[in-house]
């Protein structure tokens, strides 16, 4: 009896989770609050920082204010709408075995790495200026940006949802089914409750990525459109207005971390079950409509993601008309003898190189936070929890111009000068990439019952062993697909914002603008084709990462 | 089932550890030099670029190494610059664009040096009395069309900025927008030079009217809407006076006259000029100045045009056979003054921005 409260008082106090905690905290206050801080600092220190000047060009702005309104308009709209195109998709990716199921996976998930500037060629190469449906045609520049936010986020979203719904489909709706509840009555009361905190841990992620973005604004909006993060961009690097960029960052962290806040708080409620580890509800489609279901997610799975990226790869395969490698030759050659001439293989290897260091330091710090994050949860008061989650998502939404000039001025001594250390990249890339990772697992780890720990722990477990035997099984799905997320997030970083960079680590993101920096068609169509490098580059990477998952959790 | 953490991690690793282990490698095989040469660093923007040779060249000539790092674009890498000016993360600065040279003057970050061959540089270049920026290379931006398309269409080409608002000429044109582009920002200061201050957002106006199209940098006005280079529907693209040259140079065939041609007549062209300068608080003045030298030097120059697409300040240097072809400068390129512009670029940008974009 004794030797068993002491167990409960260590577990209290001193619990390896409650330690893990220290790697993500350690993490983020090195890289992301110190510099963070740094700039914010500074720039309010600045002449139009101590006046307060900033407050009366944000809100006595008329246009800053249509800004700040359209950032939140247009993120919510494109999660609204990348959700209905993902769900249904996801319902049957989680619910049938059927040829091509990977493929389709796979086609969904590369658009994610593809910069803006290509994505928008791609678009142009298949749509062009034809009209698309009921009379839209895609040259409206905000058709454009709602397209392309579905285009980059629907693989999130299919991705989250059906690693967390293949997990609950079966035994308890079976149940409800048998008890003769209709489907439709099993779905709204059964998986639909069961199926929410991953729809809002998806949409979170979706919602904060279109909230903070700027390539896919600045491109394919147009200069009419802009948002808070297009506008820092604008203000630091071409106004010199540091002050007001600092203050429209601030605004952008603090809405995000309301609205993690908010999420969190909410989720709370979200109801727990036992998860499936076997796989035993894949089936095949029996049913005419059975069928035609699955054939119109492949198809519209094809038409979203496909029709482009094959439009860009046959753009980088013709020339006159005429199928040709000229472009792909041409990588190999080096012009004009230029020292920042990349070699196609050296841009693989070190994209390659950074996205797996990235990928490494999130997972472990994405699964430290998420282990510490339930901890907090379990065994202290919702307090904790509902403070660091939202804090681990900042990064995600932080203009990268602000980071990358706060590294500038606070990382600049040693041990920590890191200004033009190769390591930022793979350091930058994890920051994130770790917030993928950590809304990807923690719906699956929060749904693993406590007893099953409680139960090992007092059958002499020690917590590494529960971890091992019970946490990772149970959360590998999810786990994956936040890895895939961090790898691709990694691979398709262009980041030059942030980086202070001795050129001779090209990544292909890099070589793409590279080429499209000057005028010429060799040079675009050697981007386009380096553009189809770095899509195979990516889908190799996805086919690598499930391959460590055993076969037999096939379903995710 | 069981994840197979462990050895996916240690795969990881080793992939990481061994990927590690080439560049340190590639850098040892690329450095004839002896390694106890000091480092050289200059800081600069992403399009920057410099040949193999005239890197070899430059670490015989100054016996130090050459050491590049990139920050970002023109914008960026300056304001980068004159954040870390009490801790530089160089020696040198290359790519102060002329707009922006006041206020990085006013930032008193650069160090006054005469360096030799200035005297190779045109007076018309030399903005900075004291030299602690010299002028390195320019580049004229100026109107760029699509030879096919106007000929195709039975169409006058442009020869003035006034064409671009005849009825005629409707629904042709692309351009940047000035807040987010540089070459934008450029074309819009070539309108007030030609129209004035009083006389610019009328022009503006009436582009508006004529359905001019305003994309956020060049890339996309270029790669996606300039019919000579895209599926695009504008034969008219602001770009720079060199972009026919790289049309024809990077061409998959040879081509022996170039599909677009440039307005530079009427002074319509904005003269961009690049500078570069010694950073204060260097500990390396000295060999720094011997840099400075190098840049200005016909090795260094020569090799500009084909690199960078731009003109060399230096000259007396001759320029490749597809410049000497293809390539023009504006004879009386649009001027203002840099002080006006730093002075005024807020409110303009703010007025173009009202007028244009509302």
């Amino acid at each position: 009896m004794d030797r068993k409260n002491a167990a409960v008082i260590k577990t209290r106090y001193l619990h390896p989770y409650l330690l893990a905690g220290l790697i993500p905290a350690i993490f983020f206050l090195l890289f992301y609050f110190y510099p963070l801080s740094g700039i914010l600092v500074k720039s309010f220190s600045l002449e139009g920082g101590k006046n307060l000047s900033f407050l009366d060009q944000v809100f006595g702005s008329p246009r800053m204010m249509k800004v700040i309104w359209f950032t939140f308009w247009q993120a919510g709209v494109s999660t609204l709408l990348t959700l209905i195109c993902a769900f249904p998709c996801a319902f049957v990716l989680s619910r049938y075995q059927f040829r091509g199921k990977r493929i389709i996976r796979i086609l969904a998930s590369i658009p994610f790495v593809l910069p803006a500037v290509v994505v928008a060629a791609a678009f142009q190469a298949c749509f062009g200026d034809k009209p698309f449906f009921f009379g839209i045609t895609l040259d409206q520049p905000l058709v454009l940006i709602l397209l392309a936010h579905v285009f980059y986020n629907f693989s999130v979203m299919l991705r989250i949802l059906t690693g967390f719904w293949s997990s609950l489909q079966g035994r308890i709706s079976e149940a409800a089914m048998v008890l003769g509840a209709s489907p439709l009555k099993v779905f709204l009361t059964v998986t639909l409750p069961l199926l929410k905190p991953a729809i809002f841990a998806a949409s979170a992620l979706v919602f904060v990525f279109c909230f903070s973005s700027f390539g896919i604004i600045l491109i394919l909006g147009g200069p009419s459109y802009s948002t808070i993060e297009a506008e820092i961009y604008r203000q630091a690097a071409h106004l010199f207005n540091l002050p007001l960029a600092s203050f429209l960052s601030l605004i952008q962290i603090t809405f995000t971390f309301l609205l993690m806040w908010a999420y969190t708080a909410f989720t709370k409620r979200a109801a727990r079950f036992s998860p499936d580890t076997e796989q035993i509800h894949l089936k095949p489609p029996v049913h005419l409509w059975e069928k035609m279901m699955i054939a119109g997610v492949v198809l519209f799975v094809f038409c979203l993601c496909a029709i482009p990226l094959i439009a860009l790869v046959a753009t980088s395969l013709t020339h006159a008309g005429k199928l040709t490698l000229v472009y792909y030759q041409a990588l190999f050659v080096n012009t004009t003898g230029s020292i920042f001439y990349i070699p196609p293989f050296h841009a693989i290897k070190y994209s390659l190189l950074f996205a797996v260091i990235s990928l490494l330091i999130a997972l472990v710090t994405g699964i430290c936070a998420a282990l510490f994050i339930r901890f907090c949860d379990r065994k202290f008061s919702n307090r904790w929890t509902t403070f660091f989650d939202p804090i681990f998502m900042l990064p995600l939404s932080t203009s990268a111009v602000t980071l990358g000039f706060g590294i500038i001025i606070t990382l600049d001594k040693p041990p920590l000068n890191l200004r033009t250390s190769i390591f930022l990249i793979p350091i930058a890339h994890a920051l994130v990439g770790f917030p993928f990772v950590v809304r990807a697992i923690l719906p699956a780890l929060r749904a693993i019952p406590e007893q099953f720990s409680e139960a090992a722990s007092m059958l002499g477990a020690s917590p590494l062993t529960v971890f091992k035997a019970i946490d990772l099984p149970l959360m590998s799905k999810a786990l994956v697909a936040g890895a895939i997320f961090a790898f691709t997030i990694s691979l398709g970083e262009f980041g030059a914002t942030i980086f202070t960079s001795r050129p001779e680590t090209p990544t292909i993101p890099v070589a793409i603008y590279r080429f499209l920096g000057q005028p010429g068609a060799m040079n675009y169509g050697q981007a386009m084709a380096i553009s189809t490098i770095l899509m195979i580059v990516t889908a190799v990477g996805f086919v690598a990462i499930e391959h460590f998952r055993k076969e037999s959790t096939e379903g995710f | 089932m069981k994840l197979r953490l462990v050895p996916f991690m240690l795969c990881l690793l080793v992939i990481a550890l061994f990927s590690c282990n080439s560049p340190e490698e590639k850098t040892a095989t690329m450095q004839p030099l002896p390694a106890e040469l000091p480092d050289i660093t200059i800081m600069t923007h992403d399009s920057f670029s410099i040949s193999k040779a005239v890197v070899e060249q430059f670490e015989k000539k100054v016996q130090a190494k050459l050491v590049i790092i990139k920050s970002g674009d023109a914008g960026e890498a300056l304001n980068k610059a004159i954040l870390s000016k009490n801790n530089p993360l160089a020696d040198i600065f290359y790519g102060v664009d002329s707009t922006f040279l006041s206020r990085a003057l006013k930032a008193d970050m650069f160090v006054s040096y005469l360096p030799q061959h200035l005297d190779t540089v045109d007076k018309s270049l030399q903005l900075d009395p004291e030299n602690r920026l010299v002028p390195v290379d320019f580049g004229d931006v100026c109107l760029n069309y699509d030879i096919g398309w106007f000929k195709e269409h039975n169409l006058q080409p442009p020869t003035l900025l006034e064409d671009l608002i005849k009825p005629e000429y409707m629904g042709l044109t692309v351009v940047q927008n000035p807040a987010t582009s540089s070459p934008g920002l450029a074309f819009l200061l070539a309108t007030i030079s030609r129209f004035g201050e009083d006389g610019y957002l009328d022009y503006w106006q009436k582009l508006k009217a004529n359905q001019v199209e305003i994309t956020s940098g060049w890339k996309d006005a270029y790669w996606g809407k300039f019919t000579a280079a895209s599926e695009g529907d504008r034969p008219v693209v602001v770009s720079y006076a060199s972009s026919p040259a790289a049309e024809v140079f990077y061409s998959e065939t040879k081509l022996s006259a170039a599909p677009t041609a440039v307005v530079l007549e009427n002074n319509s062209a904005f003269r961009q000029i690049e500078f570069a300068g010694i950073l204060k608080g260097t500990d390396r003045l000295e060999l720094a100045r011997k840099a400075m030298d190098f840049i200005l030097s016909a090795e260094f120059q020569e090799d500009i045009p084909l690199q960078m697409f731009v003109f060399p300040a230096n000259k007396t240097v001759t320029l490749p056979v597809v410049f000497q072809e293809h390539a023009r400068k504006a004879e009386r390129p649009a001027l203002l003054d840099p002080q006006l512009i730093d002075a005024k670029r807020e409110v303009w940008l703010r007025e173009w921005t009202e007028r244009m974009l509302q």
